[in-house]
């Protein structure tokens, strides 16, 4: 085997290299020989290659994401900003929390299992750099429609490697969404999503500080496995005769990892690390270019010491592996021998593979031969910028003009129908218990959960002394998204904050999964600025912001993409999670109140999908104003304990809300519908920024004072009471029909 | 002074945080016991928590039951100190032969957590002395492999003697036979569970507060002797 060594790349400037099959541009292959003043070695282009991927880089989005900083609020709650591996958030009480979600949707596609399990690998590995405690976990999922014969190969076995792998690594999976729509069917959206806790003075970062200081890999040994799975796999659209992509997806070990975080977090308690970075896509890398470039600005890495678990591997193959559950660490030489005892300990494989050096340049040795001599920071953060072309697509005009109007759509008027499309509704697989998903995750190891799904806010506690703790809420809708980019990404934003207030806790920051299709269709490109420009607003103007996130692009098949599906996750706070609301009806006789205004907007709503499959119109009106106030009269309901239940309105409207409140608790409803709405209306319509909440008939006028106060519509709707969701003067089903129609979809389907 | 429980961490056990945490709301002393050691530091009884030791490879308890630390413990157990396995630790318990039979997968094929409602069979073993007979309570499970099998002949036996702690009610979650949940030894001191008690010790967090009698039971037994 001959190496290709940066002396024979020298000596051999007219080598015709791969960098195309690599996924560079003829242009970018041309800056990466002028970085260097002469052509890259192989190493050198594989490096280059998977770090300026778009996966990697971000070179489409990066223009773009950059609102998220330059549009931030003014806010003391950031430790960590955007950039490093998970934004790092103060709850107060010398309590910090991290968190972040990303995507694993191209290799979940090609091995469902493994992709889903090593999505919740990595994004645990980017919590626990951060110097956290990894405490739950949340899987916001997207299939084709249920009943496809290829969903019921990619849902069972997401699920299953979700759990899987979340389960065994204690992690309690404490939320997340399942939806289902036509353009997933070819790409379905696994996103992952992990919150880890640590004290203030824990933080970590990868950065590779003190020239000297030892570079040491530790966890798994490096086997062939995911090379190439980021730059191809995250890169490129599935064609129906690309070639085959299957062994470049990653194979989890959740044991090793387990371990491994467990070894990381004694590692971290005895303060023996500079700088930590955890071995993700693109592999070492990665690892070693980002430490070396956000640090002394040089590292000197010896390949032949890698652990390895194939001999045959080249010198190309190790730095490309995109092999789980590895970690590299920077730790002073007076450290490494007390470092290397605990991972002993947890029988860790640790090795010192290198060192800092204040050269500039990341050096790579295998075999005694130099393969790799690069400035750093020309891999890790200076690839390229694209200014991508977007427009607004021709039919959009068109699509927003396709409203879902009572004479184009017909509605249902009798009592009768009503009660139909309820049930219809309730047992839609968009709408439909989750419980065949759900019950396959373990949501109470650590015996911190206080809320779980179906809550509106999956909940945690932080501090078993004080109660403090945290609520998480991930949401999305592509089909809003679609009618309008801008208000749909603000809308899922609304939504996950809403879902968080609704549980007691104050919104306090928000990390962001962004799928679309390609960046190189400027149609797809406007839906991205929109989306991206309209939630860099309403995380302003709510006052909460971008911690950090993932870009997904190339989620198409053929020509035809994705819906545009920016899934935002918001994080709050609670003081004392005794104060929780949940969401299902407390004792008989409480008050039911529909707080916020309801108008005729069906654009993009599930009633259109299921009965119609109509998708046109615009999405529901934005107000964040309200969606901020409606966020204090619910925080301030929990805190000072008005609320026994609140729930908010979303996918299915009020009809839904109520349905789920009914089924959570097994109790039934008295509800009145509002004088002056139409009752379809009222039922289905799914305007935002409203709750609906239950109050003990002693708090009513408290409550109801509150919201007047604060100029936010609030209606007396009904009476928890009996063991029926009846509608009065429409229709009455007992819950135990509720149950029978929201509980048998998904199970009738996947078994 | 406070009785002192052993929770046992073997690489991959999870819910030891959660059986410190119930063992010290029953008002005992928790002591953390590492795999690699063979010592049980002195402790009244030990509890082997759940989770995936050894990632479960070969086969869920099989690794683990060559662990140092249970050379110590078996001998311990067969002089009568109390052991709760829950869960992987019942798994553990079974492979280590202090209890007859085996954990399967579930006939679901999947993994299953829900809320689980049991009836105490035995309210006399060191674990269950708290509850009345025929009890009914509700605490978690979550498995992939908690199909309780034996033989005929064994359960047979299990049945004659009593030794069928806990049984599941409405719905068998994993194809168990004859719904059994938790068995014993012929002592009554040594109690594999499939559920976990340890996940029903707080109202904030559990589905009911039913599974700290488990804990609270020992203790009695330990300061009665």
């Amino acid at each position: 085997m001959t190496v290709d060594t940066v002396a024979h790349a020298a000596a051999t400037p007219d080598v015709v290299q791969p960098f195309a099959e690599l996924g560079l541009k003829p242009d970018e292959y041309e800056r990466i020989r002028a970085i260097l003043g002469r052509r890259p070695t192989s190493s050198e282009l594989a490096m280059y290659s998977v770090m300026w991927s778009e996966h990697c880089s971000y070179k489409s989005s990066k223009v773009h994401l950059r609102q998220f900083g330059e549009k931030a609020p003014k806010t003391d709650a950031l430790l960590v900003g955007i950039g490093e591996n998970a934004g790092v958030v103060d709850i107060g009480q010398g309590w910090a929390v991290t968190f972040k979600v990303e995507s694993h949707n191209h290799p979940s596609y090609v091995e469902p299992y493994q992709g889903a399990a090593t999505g919740v690998g990595g994004i645990v590995r980017d919590i626990l750099t951060m110097g956290a405690r990894p405490v739950a976990v949340m899987d916001p999922l997207r299939f084709g429609p249920a009943d496809a014969p290829d969903t019921r190969r990619v849902l069972p076995g997401v699920v299953a490697g979700i759990g899987g792998y979340g389960n065994c690594l204690g992690l309690p999976n404490i939320g997340g969404e399942v939806v289902f729509d036509e353009t997933y069917l070819g790409n379905p959206l696994v996103n992952a999503l992990c919150v880890g806790t640590l004290r203030h003075g824990d933080i970590k970062l990868a950065k590779a500080s003190g020239p000297g200081n030892l570079v040491v890999l530790f966890g798994a040994k490096t086997g062939g496995d995911g090379i190439g799975g980021v730059s191809v796999l995250a890169s490129e659209t599935f064609d129906a005769d690309g070639p085959a992509k299957r062994p470049s997806v990653q194979v989890g070990d959740p044991f090793t990892e387990k371990v491994l975080i467990e070894c990381c977090l004694e590692i971290f308690a005895a303060d023996l690390v500079v700088g930590i970075q955890d071995l993700g896509g693109a592999g070492l890398s990665c690892a070693t270019s980002e430490l070396a470039s956000a640090g002394s600005g040089g590292m000197h890495v010896v390949l032949d010491r890698v652990p390895l678990r194939d001999p045959t591997l080249s010198p190309e193959e190790i730095l490309m592996s995109e092999s789980q559950e590895r970690m590299c660490a920077v730790v002073e030489p007076a450290k490494a021998a007390r470092f290397l005892e605990i991972c002993e300990r947890w029988d860790v494989t640790a090795t010192v593979v290198g060192e800092v050096t204040d050269t500039g340049r990341l050096v790579v040795e295998w075999h005694g031969e130099v393969v790799v001599d690069v400035p750093p920071r020309t891999v890790a953060h200076e690839g390229p910028v694209y200014h991508r072309p977007f427009a607004r697509p021709g039919g959009q005009d068109d699509l927003q003009a396709d409203a879902p109007t009572a004479d184009r759509l017909p509605r249902p008027s009798t009592p009768d129908e009503l009660r139909a499309t309820l049930l219809r509704m309730v047992a839609a697989p968009n709408l439909a218990a989750k419980t065949w998903v759900t019950s396959q995750y373990d949501r109470y190891v650590r015996g911190n959960t206080v809320l779980a799904q179906p809550e509106d806010a999956g909940m945690v506690r932080v501090d078993e002394e004080t109660g403090l703790g945290v609520a998480l809420a991930t949401d999305g809708n592509g089909r809003h998204c679609r009618l309008d980019p801008y208000a749909g990404a603000q809308l899922a934003l609304a939504e996950a904050y809403r879902n968080v207030a609704a549980s007691g806790a104050r919104p306090l920051a928000v990390t962001n999964c962004l799928n679309f299709g390609s960046p190189e269709d400027p149609a797809v490109m406007w839906q991205f600025a929109e989306a991206t420009r309209g939630l860099a607003d309403a995380c302003l103007e709510l006052g909460v912001p971008v911690t950090g996130g993932n870009v997904s692009f190339y989620n198409q098949t053929g020509e035809v993409a994705i819906l545009p599906t920016p899934v935002v996750g918001v994080l709050g706070v609670i003081d004392d999670v005794d104060r929780r609301t949940p969401m299902g009806f407390g004792p008989e006789g409480e008050t039911v109140l529909l707080v916020g205004e309801t108008r005729d907007e069906l654009g993009g709503s599930e009633w259109a999908h299921v009965v119609h499959g109509h998708l046109g119109g615009l999405p529901p009106v934005v107000d964040l104003r309200r969606e901020r106030q409606l966020a204090e009269i619910l925080v301030a309901g929990s805190r000072d304990g008005m609320l026994t239940a609140a729930h908010d309105v979303s996918d299915g409207g009020l009809a839904q809300a109520l349905v789920e409140m009914c089924l959570r608790s097994g109790r039934g409803a008295r509800v009145f519908l509002p004088d002056g709405v139409d009752p379809f209306v009222a039922l289905f319509s799914e305007s935002a920024g409203r709750a609906v909440v239950a109050v003990p008939r002693s708090e009513e006028l408290r409550f109801t004072d509150m919201c007047v106060a604060r100029h936010v519509p609030v209606v007396r709707i009904g009476v928890v009471d009996g063991d029926a969701l009846d509608v009065q003067e429409q229709f009455s089903v007992t819950v135990e029909e509720l149950r029978a129609a929201s509980e048998a979809t998904l199970p009738a389907l996947f078994g | 002074m406070a009785a002192r429980i052993g929770v046992v961490t073997f690489p991959g056990s999870l819910d030891d945080v959660d059986a410190a945490r119930a063992v010290r709301l029953a008002g005992a002393e928790p002591v953390a016991l590492w795999h690699k050691d063979r010592t049980l530091q002195g402790v009244d009884a030990v509890v082997l928590p759940g989770g995936f030791s050894y990632g479960d490879y070969l086969r869920c308890g099989a690794i683990a039951r060559f662990a140092p630390v249970m050379e110590s413990l078996v001998d311990a157990a067969r002089g009568g100190l109390p052991v709760l396995g829950i869960c992987n630790g019942f798994q553990i318990l079974c492979e280590s032969h202090l209890l007859p039979g085996a954990l399967t997968r579930n006939d679901s094929l999947h993994f299953v957590c829900r809320d689980q409602r049991l009836r105490i069979e035995n309210a006399a073993t060191a674990w269950t002395s708290a509850f009345q007979p025929g009890q009914e309570i509700v605490v978690p499970l979550k498995n992939g492999e908690g199909s309780y099998v034996a033989d005929e002949r064994t359960l047979d036996e299990l049945e004659a003697e009593g030794r069928v702690v806990a049984r599941y009610l409405d719905v068998n979650p994993n194809g168990s036979r004859r719904d059994i949940a938790g068995i014993s030894n012929a002592a009554g001191t040594v109690v594999g569970l499939m559920p976990h008690p340890e996940h029903a010790v707080e109202p904030l967090t559990g589905p009911t507060t039913d599974g700290l009698g488990f804990f609270t039971s020992v203790l009695t037994r330990l300061v009665g002797a």
